[in-house]
């Protein structure tokens, strides 16, 4: 039962792309811009987590920990580095979320240094399913990461302020005229993309320990890959691209003959999806106005 | 004197600058003094100038934003010093040197024009994100190619030029690739390429060939960019791929930002700074304060990025304004004016397009007709 263990890695993988990608996808579909320091929110929930359990703090109070900082990190860069450019051409505010991001890892490398740090957080150990030993917290992933994006679709699709969110990412002016604070949903955005980050470190941590200052990096761009593939600005495609990037990559490192070719493999299918689909698998058509 | 005015200096000054900077270094190197932490200074400068240039031909000329340019320089490094490797032995330095230049500059156009391609069919973002991709398969593809035929993880070994030749070298290959873009710029084909950033629906209506003329300028810019990797393999020994990562990339297109985008001369001056800076920060900070200088660079791209396209700025920009300053004290010539000339020294940006686009007319505003033509009476 090999293919088992194959699929469940992809899927917990994937579950946390998928987490990630919902991060970009929304405050694309938001904010019309490309966070790209989203990656980066995710190693400083990683640090944040660090320094809590440093202190001898349950691993809850450590996830609570890098929740809350993410969420602040993530307000305050969007107060700060990207509300001044709303209104301005995407080229400069996509350039400010570069600089942002390049900031913010280097002055993490400043205050921790660049030796990888150790943040072990509780070991659940293995269960034998079908003569596979398979990690616990594998499912953990799986299942923390389906319940989020659960109710993430709900809080969307159900209360006052989600469906301000789909209002806004449809038209922001006619949701201003119908009385939504755009500024606000934006601000509330970035507060929940940040925050699944901080979950998506934690799952990244739990499945190997090693942080450093470019820990969130490549995951974050595959995520970004995941949600450009499942079409940047849908939430399903956000959830669907991501399980298919992380379903491939579990797949491609299971044969030795293609595991180091796993990142390209990976790239070089968003790059054929674009070309069939310019907008990714859910993206809908825009049409073009003068 | 006059015919001295009808010159328009600013389109010779990128020439002036660099041809003044590689007569006095080669001067100084026949005389013996420089040394060779500056030499090899020099090599890093002109190589990150002619990234610089060619980068600034896509992001700041046609408008895509490519986050892969590292990728093209990946290519030409490891194409070109394979060349290079190979055909040394055999046909001594300088031919080795001319071939493997072509080779890995062409091998780096046809990716330029395999990446091109996609680009014809997306825009914007989803372009940053394909050249990104591109760059990352790339360097995914050398690092784990057949150590006999690229050195795998422990990079290709290549052939390291005479120092005191190889900086006049890449001298001679920046004012090459100057002379291509600006000839590009300042032609019909530059109006064309700028018209397409500035509003590609109103480009393709009026009949520019856009698909003709997005692949042109990425196969020109990843040539140069492939040629560049050729230099850069020549001034080390060995060639890995952990260098061209996304982060090489995007340190290029800092440059490009913080010269100011469509703007040459800025991006030489740029690129010029800021490595200089770097070779010089390196001697003074070590170790994990060593990033010190990429917390700076950071906050730099962050903060001239902001002031220069935050709306909310508009005013203070316009009225603190140095070109504004100085047009002040600078009375316009009647006889140079003429009204149906377009002047293009210097090329408005998408910016300030978005700008007049989006500029409301004020209820309060008194209206003004335009003033009839001077000759029509």
């Amino acid at each position: 039962m090999e293919y088992l263990k194959i699929v469940i890695d992809g899927l917990s993988i994937g579950s946390t792309y998928a987490m990630i990608a919902l991060g970009y996808t929304m405050v694309y579909g938001i904010a019309k811009m490309l966070n790209f320091a989203h990656g980066d929110v995710i190693m400083a929930g990683g640090y944040a987590m660090y320094v809590t359990l440093f202190l001898h703090a349950p691993w809850y109070v450590a996830l609570a920990a890098a929740v809350i900082f993410c969420t602040v990190l993530g307000i305050t860069v969007e107060k700060v580095a990207y509300k001044p450019l709303r209104g301005a051409s995407p080229l400069a505010v996509l350039i400010t979320a570069i600089g942002v991001s390049s900031l913010l890892q280097s002055l993490a490398q400043i205050i921790f240094g660049s030796a990888p740090k150790m943040v072990g957080i509780a070991d659940l150990g293995n269960v034998t399913i079908a003569g596979e030993n398979i990690p616990i917290s594998t499912f953990v992933t799986l299942g923390c990461s389906t319940v989020i994006m659960l109710v993430l679709t709900l809080f969307v699709k159900f209360t006052r302020t989600g469906r301000a969110m789909i209002a806004v990412s449809e038209d922001r002016d006619a949701a201003q005229l119908m009385g939504v604070d755009s500024n606000k949903i934006i601000t509330i955005t970035f507060a929940i993309g940040s925050a699944l980050a901080a979950f998506a470190a934690f799952f990244m941590l739990m499945k190997s320990p090693s942080l450093t200052n470019a820990f969130g990096a490549m995951p974050g761009i595959k995520a970004f890959t995941a949600a450009v593939i499942g079409g940047i600005g849908s939430i399903p495609g956000a959830m669907l691209g991501g399980i298919l990037m992380g379903v491939v990559e579990a797949v491609a490192l299971k044969f030795p003959l293609i595991a180091p070719y796993t990142d390209a493999i990976e790239f070089l299918i968003l790059i054929v999806i674009l070309l069939v689909r310019p907008t990714g698998l859910i993206g809908k058509k825009r049409r073009e106005k003068v | 004197m006059s015919k001295l005015k009808s010159i328009k200096w600013k389109h010779y000054v990128n020439y002036i600058l660099v041809g003044i900077a590689a007569v006095v270094f080669t001067a100084l190197s026949f005389a013996g003094e420089l040394n060779s932490s500056t030499l090899v200074l020099l090599e890093k400068v002109t190589i990150a100038v002619m990234l610089a240039v060619s980068l600034s031909l896509v992001v700041g000329f046609l408008g895509e934003l490519s986050l892969g340019h590292a990728g093209f320089m990946c290519v030409g490094a490891y194409l070109g010093g394979k060349a290079a490797v190979l055909l040394q032995p055999s046909l001594g330095e300088w031919p080795a040197l001319v071939i493997s230049l072509l080779v890995g500059g062409a091998v780096a156009a046809v990716f330029g024009v395999i990446i091109g391609l996609p680009a014809l069919r997306l825009r914007g973002d989803y372009l940053a994100i394909v050249t990104l991709a591109f760059g990352e398969i790339v360097r995914t593809v050398f690092m784990n190619a057949d150590e006999d035929l690229f050195g795998g993880t422990l990079g290709l070994s290549t052939p390291r030029f005479d120092k005191h030749y190889l900086f006049i070298i890449a001298f001679v290959l920046v004012l090459l690739c100057l002379w291509v873009s600006q000839n590009i710029i300042r032609s019909k084909h530059g109006r064309a390429i700028t018209a397409i950033r500035d509003n590609e629906i109103a480009a393709k209506a009026t009949g520019i060939n856009v698909t003709k003329y997005k692949l042109v300028v990425f196969t020109v810019s990843s040539f140069f960019a492939g040629i560049a990797g050729v230099l850069y393999s020549y001034s080390n020994t060995t060639v890995q791929s952990d260098v061209f990562d996304y982060n090489y990339s995007i340190a290029i297109l800092v440059m490009v930002v913080l010269g100011g985008m469509g703007n040459l001369t800025g991006s030489i001056i740029a690129a010029t700074v800021i490595i200089s800076a770097q070779v010089f920060l390196q001697t003074g900070l070590t170790g994990d304060l060593a990033v010190l200088q990429n917390v700076v660079y950071a906050l730099i791209t962050i903060v001239v990025v902001i002031y220069n396209n935050a709306p909310s700025l508009k005013g203070f920009r316009d009225k603190y304004n140095l070109g504004n300053l100085v047009k002040k004290f600078r009375k316009p010539d009647p006889a140079s004016v003429h009204d149906d000339e377009a002047k293009w020294d210097r090329v408005p940006t998408k910016i300030d397009m978005d700008e007049v686009l989006s500029t409301d007319i004020q209820p309060s505003s008194p209206f003004t007709p335009d003033k009839p033509d001077k000759g029509a009476n």
